[in-house]
């Protein structure tokens, strides 16, 4: 978090200096390391061995926070009779399907629940219809996401022990998924020495409780893998578990990216949800709007609302032209048929070719796992468009790329019409960043864009103006969803740039008379209101831009609710009815922050209450409420369809209810847990340019005996678009380097600043060599294993250049979000610098003949 | 240590500035840095310096490699086999050749075309130090530093200045006037901790041939604004304020972390009785000043020139006095 997150970290060294421990876990010794009190050195990919120990050490150590857990999360609620766990079935849960490795999930649901709406429905509704690939094409498509953040819902009053005893409640049943778990198998499969395990486990579980609490602060170390959600789910059961979420000094950070990228996923550049996480519609499963929202309606919980929030977006996109009678304009929503996501249609793009593309603020080139594929793909477009501040490798492959070097191409065969735009900075456009606290900050402009340099919103905004204008007139129906948008952005100064602030207050909704909403709950079915997205409706009420507040901390309470704008409704923590007990009393006085107001019969507190003020604590919900009202009085979990923190998950995520350990696509070791090696329904695609290593006992996987990582550095930015081309940063890191210990570097030759090539199944890159102790080896099943770092801020453009680590990658997804596995895979180092040309292929086909790889190597379904 | 601080001079007030503001300076905590550099840039980016070189030195992730005129706030990394005080790490390195590992420092193979290293006289980072018990981890800890002109309160740099391009400020700081220095370069072996420099290039850049250093943001200071290093540092490392509270701060500080357990917890500059007369910057280090590249006493190098001057002076006369006694005898003959 020192290393990527400095400016954050500050409050972390503000905590310790309050007495907080910060306990560190990286393979590394980095900079948040050098000021921690216990840095836990783990081989990269373990995590889940070492989370789900603390789980196990918590549940057999009797460490739950008991009320908590029975009160307010699903331990109580008892899994259905056809469910099996990976203890039953060696490292598989009941429903997958060998052939197609994906999982039926049906048979996770709770007992005495009604088919969960969300799977079931849609598949009867689909067979109907379109024949086999359905459940398939919406798992490929991501399913957990297709249920927007709340999940699926669920009908039905599912059956409770509050004993937890029963054999099948959800508290059994964690007992013994994770029972396995232990301080051995973590210093076994993860390298960490038990004592400091217990050491670990100690410290967190004495820091949580009534008067206490600890959070989790991860970033891409967690995602990045092929099993990337489920880490994040074994952490969220811990924190569940210890009664950690919806507390103050609670919680599980995720550290989003440096360029807004949580309000990326807000009001989403991703292709499965639409703002406000209502997810996209899939072509053959939602005929019309009805049964689109159908699969939510009765539900309870907020998502109870969906109509409201769907309706409200689709009127801000169509205004006048979205009516009752016409669904709205539904069908004028795009519709998945599948997995379209970036490795997908760069895998698309090299297979089929053709169409355009749009590379804004990134950097694939250089950015994304398989570089070489990315390239491959790009080379074979009608059209590019590059948006970056620099000349970026993603605007200049054709010319001087690797590939043109390895003679793969040829710059007069590329057919790609490359167009690159400047793109105006920050200081030079107005808008907002949305932090991981999902506070929205306001930026002013400084300055006028120099040159041609224009912001997004001016070139969207211009893109589409011109396209609308040449429609203009057409009849073809084709274009209505075009000609219909509500695209009458006032422009100011001198290059006519849209105003930001027309923006805003589009996402922010307005009511039938055309005043702005102040809330969400004021959203409406019926047409009358707007919404852009509706968990930012409130940042504009009252017609003031509620992200400009500035007020300094020392003027107002400690938790700041006048600095920036914090979605939803302005809560600073979500779930916050967790921080007072079921009868609406603080847990303690030391962690008060919610509670009820008997006299005022309503909720109060230090935070907006997240919450319906007015609902008591005793309240039931009567029979056949819905939607909010039938939520309790004592159900915290308001998104939740039961109410409830999930400890386990009867649907909603692709690749199992519980997170289990597996190993990496690419790991030197056998899973230790299971004979299942890796994710059963993680997604690979091996491909002449996308080939795996071997693994664990599989013939050749010596070939590549060490593990790799890559990560940031403070001084570089991202793919190095903002930071290899400034001298002020270059000079501060001016090489690509990796760290290796110096016991690696004895075994194999490496000098400290000497060279060395990295190679893996995909290519073989070159880097500077610094050998520190802050690499250490550790010890795995009873073995020394090495890992090597590498920062992936290089390419071969800019002031400091050099190779790109994603050209190492490949191409093995999380089935849940299709997120490339860059943190943990393996390589061979040897000192040296790499081939040129030509010969750089002939040296790496030469490894792949060496290791037997071929079209079948890391994607078998891995059972021993 | 004392418990009691002693406030420093103001030597902007010796030197007659009728009413000065209170002496500004620096107080850098190096246990809270998180080595981000950003003091670095921000230094860099407000005062116009020009890049430094793009040299991979080795020296840990320390690419700065010093102060000097291009380079004005410089973030020292140090890696330690040593534990800090409270913290545990879990690298091992049992049964490492630390020497013949630490080889490859001594004997790199840069690419084609690196230039070569500038010794500059500072510690190199301890290559790997092997643990001495086998079934412990390595002790290790990674100590960073952000070093900076110490705003002597006894300047040599000052002293021996033949222009006046160097001039203590209202604020008590040392500056260097460009349009006054003629790049005598006098300064340069002055200054006790090697901070002043004479810029070399970029060929164009304005300041070329002329003596660089920081200036405390003198320009800011005017302002009313921190100097930029202290205003971007996300973690307060970098404290700026009145010299006389930023002493009881650090005296503060190094008494809570001895307390700690950090017993090698220590203030460096902060003593108006050093050999400099205490500095307008000082700093809480976590291990012997020489480990951070900084000179254990430093001593005005100027210090002696009076007692040079008043001794040269008498031998002078004293030669002057044999003479005319010579001369005088003679005549009497």
């Amino acid at each position: 978090m020192a290393e990527c997150h400095p400016v954050g970290f500050q409050w972390v060294m503000e905590a310790k200096a309050k007495g907080a421990k910060i306990i560190h876990v990286d393979p590394r010794f980095t900079r948040t390391s050098a000021v921690a009190d216990l840095h836990v050195p783990l081989r990269a990919g373990s995590d889940i061995a070492l989370l789900g120990a603390l789980v196990n050490y918590v549940l057999s150590e009797g460490k739950e926070f008991r009320e908590y857990v029975v009160a307010y999360t699903n331990a109580a609620t008892l899994v259905g009779e056809d469910f099996r766990d990976t203890e039953d079935l060696d490292g598989l849960f009941s429903g997958y399907d060998a052939d197609k490795h994906i999982y039926d999930p049906s048979s996770w649901q709770y007992e005495g629940s009604e088919v969960a709406a969300a799977a079931g429905h849609r598949d009867a509704q689909y067979s109907d219809r379109a024949g086999e690939d359905s459940s398939e094409g919406e798992q490929r498509s991501g399913g957990g996401q297709s249920h927007g953040s709340g999940g699926p819902s669920i009908g039905g009053d599912p059956e409770r022990d509050l004993t937890l005893e029963h054999p099948r409640s959800v508290f059994q049943v964690l007992k013994r998924h994770f029972a396995r778990y232990t301080p051995q198998m973590v210093e076994e499969v993860c390298g960490v020495p038990q004592d400091v395990f217990r050491e670990m486990a100690e410290a967190i579980t004495a820091n949580s409780g009534r008067d206490r609490t600890t959070a989790f602060v991860y970033a891409v170390g967690w995602t990045h893998h092929t099993v990337g959600v489920q880490y994040i789910r074994t952490a969220a059961i811990l924190q569940a578990l210890l009664g950690n979420i919806g507390r103050p000094g609670g919680g599980i950070m995720a550290l989003r990216g440096h360029a807004s990228i949580q309000g990326s996923t807000d009001i989403p550049t991703l292709f499965n949800i639409l703002p406000g996480y209502i997810p996209m519609p899939h072509a053959h499963q939602h005929e019309d709007l009805a049964s689109f929202l159908e699969a939510d309606a009765g539900t309870k919980g907020y998502w109870g609302n969906m109509p409201a929030y769907t309706i409200s977006l689709l009127k801000s996109w169509w205004g006048d032209a979205a009516t009752a009678e016409n669904d709205y304009c539904f069908d004028y929503l795009p519709r998945l048929t599948g997995d379209h996501g970036t490795y997908n249609t760069v895998m698309r793009q090299i297979d089929e070719g053709g169409g355009g593309y749009f590379v804004v603020g990134e950097n694939p080139a250089v950015g994304s796992a398989n570089a070489k594929m990315q390239r491959k793909g790009m080379a074979n477009l009608d059209w590019l468009v590059v948006r970056d501040f620099q000349m970026i490798e993603s605007a200049t492959w054709w010319l001087d790329g690797p590939e043109i070097e390895t003679g793969e191409m040829r710059t007069e065969d590329i057919g790609t019409e490359v167009f690159f735009l400047p793109a105006a900075a920050h200081t030079e456009k107005s808008g907002s960043f949305t932090n991981t606290q999902r506070m929205l900050q306001w930026h002013h402009q400084a300055v006028e864009p120099a040159g041609d340099a224009r912001s997004e919103l001016w070139f969207y905004y211009h893109l589409g103006r011109i396209i609308r204008q040449k429609l203009a007139g057409s009849t073809d129906r084709r274009d209505r969803p075009l000609l219909d948008l509500t695209w009458d952005y006032p422009t100011e100064g001198p290059l006519a740039e849209p105003s930001a602030d027309a923006v805003l207050a589009e996402i922010n909704g307005r009511d039938a008379e055309g005043k702005p909403l102040s809330t969400y709950t004021a959203l409406k079915d019926d047409g009358s209101t707007s919404c852009g997205c509706w968990i930012y409706c409130g940042v504009n009420a009252d017609g003031v831009n509620q992200a400009a507040r500035r007020k300094p901390g020392r003027e107002q309470s400690w938790v700041a609710p006048e600095w920036g704008w914090a979605w939803p409704a302005n809560r600073r923590i979500l779930y916050n009815r967790a921080s007072a007990d079921p009868d609406g009393k603080p847990w303690s006085e030391r962690k008060a922050y919610v509670w009820w107001d008997e006299e005022q019969g309503s909720w109060t507190g230090h935070d907006v209450p997240d919450f319906q003020k007015d609902k008591r604590p005793d309240y039931q919900p009567p029979e056949g409420a819905k939607a909010q009202d039938a939520i309790a009085g004592n159900e915290p979990f308001i998104m939740q369809s039961d109410g409830k923190a999930w400890l386990f998950a009867p649907a909603g995520l692709t690749d199992g209810p519980l997170p289990a350990h597996y190993e990496p696509e690419e790991s030197p070791f056998e899973n230790a847990f299971y004979a299942q090696q890796s994710n059963p329904a993680r997604q690979t695609h091996s491909r002449p340019d996308n080939r795996y290593n071997p693994s664990g006992d599989k013939p050749g996987s010596d070939v590549f005996p060490y593990v790799f990582t890559t990560y940031r550095l403070t001084e570089h930015h991202t793919a190095g678009g903002m930071s290899r081309f400034q001298s002020y940063l270059s000079e501060l890191q001016p090489e690509f380097f990796c760290e290796i210990s110096p016991e690696l570097a004895a075994e194999r030759g490496l000098e400290h600043l000497g060279w060395a090539t990295i190679v893996t199944a995909r290519t073989a890159i070159e880097a500077r060599v610094l050998v520190t102790e802050r690499m250490t080896p550790l010890t795995v099943r009873g073995r020394t294993i090495h890992q090597v770092g590498l920062p992936y801020h290089w390419g071969p453009n800019g002031l400091t250049t050099g190779d790109a680590a994603n050209e190492l990658v490949s191409i093995a997804l999380d089935p849940n979000v299709h997120i490339q596995e860059t943190k943990a895979a393996t390589c061979d180092i040897q000192p040296g610098r790499r081939p040129r040309g030509p010969g750089l292929l002939e040296y790496v086909a030469a490894y792949r003949r060496r290791a037997g790889i071929d079209e079948l190597t890391g994607t078998e379904a891995n059972r021993r | 240590m004392t418990a009691t601080t002693r406030r420093s001079s103001n030597p902007a007030a010796e030197l007659g500035y009728d009413q000065p503001p209170p002496r500004k300076g620096f107080f850098t905590d190096t246990s809270i840095c998180i080595g981000c550099k950003a003091c670095e840039v921000a230094c860099k980016e407000w005062n116009m310096v020009p890049e430094d070189g793009l040299e991979l030195s080795g020296m840990s992730y320390d690419n700065t490699q010093g102060l000097g005129a291009s380079t004005w706030r410089h973030v020292a990394f140090i890696e330690q086999p040593k534990s800090l005080a409270g913290q545990q790490s879990d690298e091992h390195h049992e049964g490492v050749d630390a020497l013949a590992l630490a080889g490859g420092l001594t004997t790199p193979s840069p690419p084609p075309g690196t230039p070569t290293q500038v010794d500059l006289g500072m510690p190199r980072t301890v290559l790997p130090g092997a643990g001495a018990d086998q079934d412990t981890a390595t002790p290790f800890r990674w100590l960073m530093e952000s070093d900076v002109c110490k705003h002597c309160t006894h300047a040599a740099c000052l002293d021996v200045c033949p222009t006046g391009a160097l001039f203590r400020t209202e604020f008590g700081t040392v500056v260097v006037q460009d349009d006054v220095c003629n790049g005598c370069g006098y300064c340069v072996p002055a200054c006790p901790y090697g901070v002043i420099e004479k810029r070399e290039g970029p060929s164009g850049n304005d300041a070329v041939g002329l003596a660089q250093k920081c200036t405390l943001c003198y320009d800011r200071l005017k302002g009313d604004l921190e100097p930029a290093c202290a205003q971007a540092c996300p973690t307060k490392s970098i404290q700026f304020g009145d010299l006389d509270e930023l002493r009881e701060r650090a005296q503060v500080r190094v008494e809570q972390l001895v307390a700690a357990g950090e017993t090698s917890a220590r203030l460096y500059g902060h003593d108006p009785d050093d050999g400099v007369g205490g500095t307008g910057a000082m700093f809480l280090l976590l291990d012997e000043p020489e480990v951070y590249g900084l000179p254990p006493d430093p001593v005005v190098t100027t210090r002696d020139l009076p007692e040079m001057w008043r001794r040269a002076i008498l031998a002078a006369a004293t030669l002057l006095a044999g003479g005319i006694a010579v001369f005088a005898g003679r005549s009497n003959r």
